[in-house]
């Protein structure tokens, strides 16, 4: 009985039934549908095994936006119940699991995955390679970070989600006063698709190194290549950290070490530095990728190249260093004294100037250019006033005397979502647009896209705006109620309807996929926003091989000296057969295995756990003594590939 | 000095206009710590506001300016690589306002981590203040008495607060007075803070430390220190003494309304003092003995 008893959800509610319910009925259907359909094969075939960038991208992209909806409802769930003072839709425990759920979902499920799509889609036909490095890798991380995903999901309804926060700080997260099943999961479903994360990091790094077009130099790389690039480094070096700390909390957690615990020396501060030594770094994981997407499409729609690259680049490069001296601005009231603080303020405030340089940039970069409003480039102008906004509040929470009142409050609240919502979330949305046609061979309707992207900003500004009073008048963050005396009351039902309103934006991207799939032409071209970077040099959407020839780069506008300059890209037109990776069902397998081995640990099931790991030692050794030299794409096939998309046109 | 308040009194009150009605916590100090801070806070709000208001109208400017339907259509706009002096007054501007903004936070770092200005020749009150899930415990040890979830203190002499933790790590934040600092299992942390004059606040736990964590407040009063002494007298006469046992029971997980007794629980529980790596059992027994003798000293 004991044993099953750990398997409950420690605090059921009619929702979390209804929502078992939902989720086994999905799941019949959509199980019911595959056999009904005959897709088994094709999902095998084509999805489950496939090492090709492109499908690999489109799979992280589904996920994230899958991902985007499960913490979006977790979103307005809190807004709901803090609208107004004594609110009872929620109790205590609920409202915790939701926000602790909503922050790991947003950061680690939502927007990774989200950057992965765009970086695996875009970066190497953006330097003109035919795959990433390391294509088997680079399924497996997909399906590492899938499986975590997943694996995270289950947990609100078998054994209780983790309720610590998604900074998860001991000793709260550990044994004595997080009881439940739940820290479990967040230990190891983070570990298992961090994993992921740091794979991709190493193969990007490789890709973009080892991979680039001739011609293609270091100072020649596209601004979204670049800003990729400089992400993935900052991985490499962030995510180990993140990788030690998870496994110290959960050698803590299951076997009785005393890394973060109250007593016999465990040091809960030290789970707060190794936490942010990894999360500051990773805020900017994030900012990089999507500062990239701004700058091509700003200089896409500006009809200019971008002002300032070599600032540009300078700039990401300093961030990249910078981020990593930052970390105690996060705990600036742990009480290290004023020296540490003042290092620490100065530092984060440095990183405003680089921030800046980019800001300005892009502006100058509109300065006597040809501004065409497309959706994409809605987002970048809506970006830089909301973003700029989250700035200075940023640079107002790092003077540290001052943030001893900012801290923990609802200012925080906004000032974090200020950066991440138009700065992230914003620059997802417009490379989804912009890229879209590249990955589907359609565009998404405009229309829709310009009301999902004012709706976003309207909604933003009122669900966000008000924190930063309620934060200045006391509002703690994390509070699940508050007393009418407080008066917090009216401030937090506009945040209600803000965030609504947001709801209704994110929405209509799904009405936009929907509507666009059905009515919009198919008939595009290869350059249906007039861009200028390689990428868009092939066909929409993109043959197998990426490019039929490989192209020559002269600059890190390849497209624009094409069409402008009268530069040849391609200047072999024959043919030669292409050496393509074999599609493999190992990382899948291996990455379900993952999921087993991770549930094993977080029920303490010893003998799953074991023969889950020697399944995992299997799959590595079978990868090992493997001969597997790829395939040939035939110069026939080439043509008859080539002709085809040509005809489309 | 008085100048500085007189310029500060009129931001407040232009901020509190803008905000519609009371003012804000944070924007309405009342003690020297929190005043600097709502100063800085000011101060970086009015800097801050410039760079918005620089960035939005240049945004405006290239959108008026700029857009493909003000153009004729055969407008090819130029290549453009970075001017040096461009870059130069984009890198060299924000430089100059961050680092004045790093010359007021280093040298606020240092007052709020201090006795209070205009206070510092006063004998400071040494208060103990502990929280377990989800209370707070109040230890005069000077004084030798104890509250539970309500705080008084004396205007006119500086406070300062000693926090830890029984439990998760909380944050002791009196907006009014100053801002948070946390309170954890394994070290002591200190916290200065003085008031300015008379008056109730609210006090609470800011960090979050489970589901208790909303409701983990507690009042705070300031009274003049006649008065103060007073309340003393009348709590060592009426109040009943703290116990082991008693304490134990206080410190299980729950909530509790006000509470007062003589002694304080610091005497058979000491706090995590001198160390700063956890307490082992095998150092406890020493420091017990330590503590103890600390605590005559103090009452001497």
């Amino acid at each position: 009985m004991e044993f099953l008893e750990r398997f409950a959800v420690p605090h059921p509610s009619i929702a979390i039934y209804a929502s078992m319910v939902a989720i086994g009925l999905t799941m019949i259907a959509i199980v019911a549908g595959l056999t009904y359909f005959k897709k088994w094969g094709y999902l095998w075939r084509e999805w489950l095994t496939t090492v090709d960038h492109k499908r690999i991208g489109i799979m992280y992209l589904i996920s994230a936006l899958l991902m985007l909806f499960r913490g979006g409802v977790d979103a307005i769930m809190m807004r709901a119940q803090l609208s107004a003072p004594e609110n009872t839709l929620l109790d205590a425990q609920h409202y915790n699991e939701i926000f602790t759920t909503h922050g790991v979902v947003m950061i680690i499920f939502m927007a990774m995955p989200f950057i992965f799509a765009l970086m695996n889609f875009v970066v190497p036909l953006q330097i003109g390679a035919r795959d990433v490095a390391f294509p088997r890798l680079n399924a497996l991380s997909f399906w590492l970070f899938f499986m975590g995903a997943m694996l995270f999901n289950i947990s609100f309804v078998i054994g209780g989600s983790p309720d610590a926060g998604w900074t998860s700080y001991f000793p709260l997260a550990g044994n004595e006063f997080s009881t439940s099943v739940g820290t479990n999961y967040y230990m190891l479903a983070i570990q298992i698709s961090g994993i992921g994360s740091l794979m991709t990091g190493i193969n990007m790094i490789t890709t973009i190194l080892k991979m680039r077009a001739p011609g293609m130099t270091l100072m020649k790389m596209p601004m979204f290549t670049w800003s990729s690039f400089i992400a993935n480094v900052i991985i490499v070096f962030a995510f180990p950290v993140l990788t030690v700390a998870l496994a110290m909390g959960t050698m803590d957690r299951l076997f009785g070490t005393q890394f973060f615990t109250m007593e016999n020396g465990g040091m809960d501060m030290l789970w707060a530095n190794l936490f942010w030594v990894w999360g500051h770094p990773e805020v900017y994981i994030l900012i990089l990728p999507a500062f990239g997407i701004y700058s091509e499409v700003i200089s896409t729609f500006s009809r200019k190249n971008l002002y300032g690259y070599k600032s540009m680049v300078a700039s990401m490069v300093v961030i990249s260093l910078m981020s990593f001296l930052v970390w105690a601005h996060h705990f600036f009231t742990m009480g290290q004294g004023a020296l540490t603080n003042s290092i620490f303020s100065i530092t984060t405030m440095a990183i405003a100037v680089p921030t800046g340089v980019k800001i300005f940039n892009w502006l100058l970069t509109m300065w006597k250019g040809k501004i065409e409003i497309t959706t994409p480039m809605l987002y970048s102008l809506l970006f830089i006033p909301l973003f700029t906004l989250g700035g200075v509040t940023g640079v107002m929470l790092a003077m540290s005397a001052a943030d001893y009142q900012y801290h923990n409050t609802m200012f925080l609240v906004a000032h974090f979502h200020n950066v991440i919502i138009p700065g992230v979330v914003f620059a997802m949305l417009a490379g989804l647009t912009y890229y879209w046609p590249k990955m589907f061979g359609f565009m998404l309707n405009e229309r829709i896209g310009k009301w999902t992207a004012w709706l976003l900003s309207i909604g933003f500004l009122l669900a966000f705006m008000p924190m930063y009073i309620t934060g200045l008048d006391g509002q703690a963050r994390r509070m699940y109620t508050y007393s009418e005396a407080t008066g917090f009351g009216p401030l937090n039902m506009i945040s209600f309807v803000g965030a609504i309103i947001m709801a209704v934006g994110f929405a209509l991207i799904v009405y936009n996929v929907y509507y666009s799939t059905r009515y919009a032409s198919r008939d595009i071209g290869e350059d249906p926003w007039d861009a200028r970077t390689l990428e868009w040099a092939t066909h929409n959407p993109v043959p197998e091989y990426n490019f039929a020839v490989v192209p020559e780069v002269r600059s890190s506008e390849a497209l624009w000296d094409a069409k402008k300059h009268g530069h040849v890209l391609f200047k072999d037109r024959n043919y030669k057969k292409i050496h393509m990776p074999n599609n493999s069902g190992v990382p899948f397998i291996m990455s379900l295995i993952f999921f087993v081995w991770g549930f094993s640990f977080i029920f303490s099931l010893w003998i799953p756990a074991i023969l889950a790991t020697i399944g995992i030692l299997v799959c590595m050794a079978h990868r090992s003594f493997e001969q597997d030299h790829g395939h040939y794409i035939s110069v026939e096939e080439i043509e008859e590939t080539e002709t085809k998309m040509r005809g489309a046109k | 000095m008085k100048r500085k308040w007189m310029a500060l009194s009129i931001i407040f009150a232009i901020a509190t206009f803008l905000t519609g009605c009371e003012p804000l916590l944070v924007l309405d100090p009342k003690g020297p710590q929190a005043a600097r801070q709502a100063q800085d806070i000011m101060l970086s709000i009015g800097i801050m506001s410039i760079i918005v208001l620089v960035v939005f109208a240049m945004l405006i400017f290239v959108l008026f300016k700029y857009r493909a339907s003000k153009q004729s259509p055969d407008y090819e706009p130029p290549h453009m690589e970075g001017n040096i002096w461009v870059e130069a007054i984009c890198v060299g501007i924000p430089v100059i306002i961050v680092a004045y903004l790093s010359f007021v936070s280093v040298q606020s770092n240092y007052i709020v981590e201090a006795t209070p200005q205009g206070y510092e020749e006063k004998e400071p009150l040494v208060i103990y203040a502990s929280s377990s899930n989800w209370k707070w415990h109040f230890s005069y040890p000077e004084e030798n008495i104890e509250t539970v979830n309500y705080l008084y203190i004396p205007t006119d002499r500086p406070l300062e607060f000693k926090l830890y933790s029984h439990g998760p790590i909380t944050s002791f934040w009196i907006p009014q007075l100053g801002g948070q600092k946390y309170a954890m299992s394994d070290m002591i942390t200190t916290l200065h803070l003085a008031a300015d004059a008379p008056g109730e606040f609210m006090g609470r736990n800011a960090n979050f430390s489970g589901k208790g964590f909303a409701e983990n407040t507690f009042e705070v009063t300031a009274m003049s220190p006649t008065e103060f002494v007073e309340w003393v007298d009348e709590v060592q006469e009426t109040a009943k003494p703290l116990t082991e046992e008693k304490f134990d029971e206080l410190i299980e997980p729950g909530h509790l309304g006000r509470m007062t007794f003589t002694g304080t629980h610091l005497d058979f529980m000491p706090p995590p003092e001198g160390h700063n790596h956890g307490s082992s059992h095998a150092d406890e027994s020493i420091e017990d003995s330590h503590s103890e003798h600390e605590g005559d000293h103090s009452n001497h």
